[in-house]
């Protein structure tokens, strides 16, 4: 039960980027001071912060008293939840619940991930740990080639061309290239995505998600409570997580990842709106099958179908749903336990009308979908704009 | 790093690929779980897994992790056994241009990797083309 409805007031990020001059913690004070400025004198209750990678990456544990204290915010609670990729997702639900339960009033819900200071082996070491560490990694399995499996799957059951992947990709970075945060804000054509190296056949270069470092925070209270802050706010009307067996050995179905229809469902029904209601939505493509999947699983087209709906225009502006303004994890960037926290914010600007050149018009209702692991843990939110 | 308790305990579903298979509906629980993913039951029996399956799908690493440098490209498939049970495994004894969905698979003990020169060499199960 929902004792108290809940606002996003404020939000705050850095550009995803290799920032060899920032730090983890300098980073998060970035982010989260762009969001405290614009609101008026918050007191913040506590800090819920996403961060994957810190212990294996940057030597560091214990990141809620780090930022606490980055931002002279001591004595108040600040702990990281950790969901693997899903790490900002989850943050944002603990966030959500503190609120709605009247624990605490407001809560800066924070990502943060430094991936670059340390080699490539190491980082890819530290992402490849969302997987099964016993019955996937012990193999020789890569976090790409357990998503290769479902690439390679759904292209022999649903007879899918391979440049409609490309194309994805594409018009993920023509998304991208209108984004002041992006990593990688260029545009591409399929010709570079199809003869990009591979990864992990059938997966190549760019079927995946930049790695790079980056913050975002957004700032939640109750409802009730948000014109005391700013006259500008939206409301969080659905909210859910879901998990599924962290092998994907052990599921029935290679084409669906059942976590991602589990959240949308809930957090649709809570928010009483269906898929069709939403006008915009940053989705979780660490590859542009996770995008194929994921667009199916939330309900924006049919199963087996996602080549049929992206060349009809379904995801652009002014198409069934605008996916992934912001570029997606493929162009925006993927800086891992940061990655929903960016996608809340990215949807706050869109319903607040501050999207810049990303702007989808009208937005009123929005979607986020951030994935932990291979669909292994989800989190859907649905945010409404107030006015 | 592998330590040399985690090596030992692993040995039972790792190499003897023993799983769990449910009294009550017959689902079998590989990884060997504390309650079945299906009806929830915590009744089992020790059940050992076939040895022979089909490939359901395959990619090759190319970028492998620690560990892996040697062997590379090699193989990673998902098995889908006789008795219906999934697991992830590599696909070896095989030229990549050979490999297709739906192929018929047998197991075969192998060397997956080793902890560097002093760690521990480990053991595992890989799938080769049926019939070699």
């Amino acid at each position: 039960m929902i004792l108290r409805r809940v606002a996003v007031i404020s939000y705050g990020m850095t550009k995803v980027d290799k920032h060899w001059n920032k730090s983890l913690r300098s980073l998060f004070g970035e982010a989260a001071l762009n969001a405290i400025n614009k609101v008026k004198n918050p007191k913040i209750d506590a800090i819920i912060v996403g961060n994957m990678c810190a212990s294996d990456l940057s030597d560091q544990n214990n990141i809620g008293a780090i930022v606490a204290d980055e931002l002279g915010l001591t004595p108040i609670t600040a702990y990281r939840v950790e969901a693997a990729c899903g790490s900002g997702g989850a943050a944002l639900l603990t966030g959500f619940s503190l609120v709605s339960s009247g624990v605490y009033d407001v809560v800066m819900v924070g990502g943060v991930e430094k991936l670059t200071d340390n080699i490539g082996k190491m980082i890819s070491f530290s992402l490849g740990k969302a997987a099964d560490a016993e019955y996937e990694l012990f193999y020789g399995a890569t976090f790409a080639s357990l998503n290769a499996l479902l690439m390679n799957r759904y292209m022999y059951v649903y007879k899918t061309p391979r440049e409609a992947f490309a194309d994805f990709a594409v018009l993920m970075h023509k998304n991208g290239a209108k984004n002041p945060y992006a990593q990688l804000p260029f545009e591409i054509n399929r010709e570079i995505a199809l003869n990009s190296e591979y990864i992990a056949d059938p997966i190549r270069l760019y079927d995946c998600a930049p790695i790079g470092d980056g913050a975002a925070v957004i700032i939640l209270c109750s409802l009730e409570e948000a014109s005391k802050y700013t006259d500008s706010f939206v409301e969080i009307i659905g909210i859910s997580g879901a998990s599924d067996t962290i092998n994907i050995a052990s599921r029935d179905d290679l084409l669906s990842l059942k976590a991602t229809v589990t959240a949308a469902n809930n957090a649709y029904k809570m928010a009483k709106v269906t898929p069709k209601d939403i006008d915009v939505a940053e989705i979780h493509d660490t590859f542009t099958i996770t995008a194929a999947i994921s667009l199916e699983d939330l309900g924006f087209c049919e199963r087996g179908k996602f080549d049929k709906f992206l060349y009809e225009g379904a995801f652009e502006p002014g198409g069934i749903v605008a996916i992934n303004p912001s570029g997606g994890l493929k162009s925006r960037g993927h800086p891992v336990g940061a990655t929903g926290v960016y996608q809340a914010a990215e949807i706050t600007m869109q319903l607040l009308g501050e999207a810049g050149k990303m702007q989808i018009p009208n937005a009123e209702i929005g979607l986020t979908h951030n994935m932990g692991g291979v669909g292994s843990s989800v989190y859907v939110s649905i945010m409404k704009r107030v006015k | 790093m592998m330590s040399v308790p985690r090596y030992w305990r692993e040995i039972p579903y790792r190499i003897r690929l023993e799983a769990k298979k449910c009294k009550l509906c017959n689902y079998v629980n590989y990884p060997p779980r504390s309650k079945c993913l299906k009806c929830g039951s915590t009744e089992f029996e020790k059940y050992i897994l076939p040895k022979r399956g089909k490939l359901l799908s395959f990619s090759i690493i190319r970028n492998p992790p620690i560990g892996f440098d040697k062997k590379t490209p090699y193989v990673i498939g998902l098995v889908e056994l006789e008795d219906g049970t999934r697991l992830i495994t590599q696909i070896t004894d095989i030229d990549i241009n050979e490999l297709k969905i739906g192929m018929e698979v047998e197991q075969v003990f192998r060397k997956i990797t080793e902890d560097g020169d002093s760690g521990i060499i480990q053991y595992g199960v890989k799938f080769r083309p049926k019939n070699m």
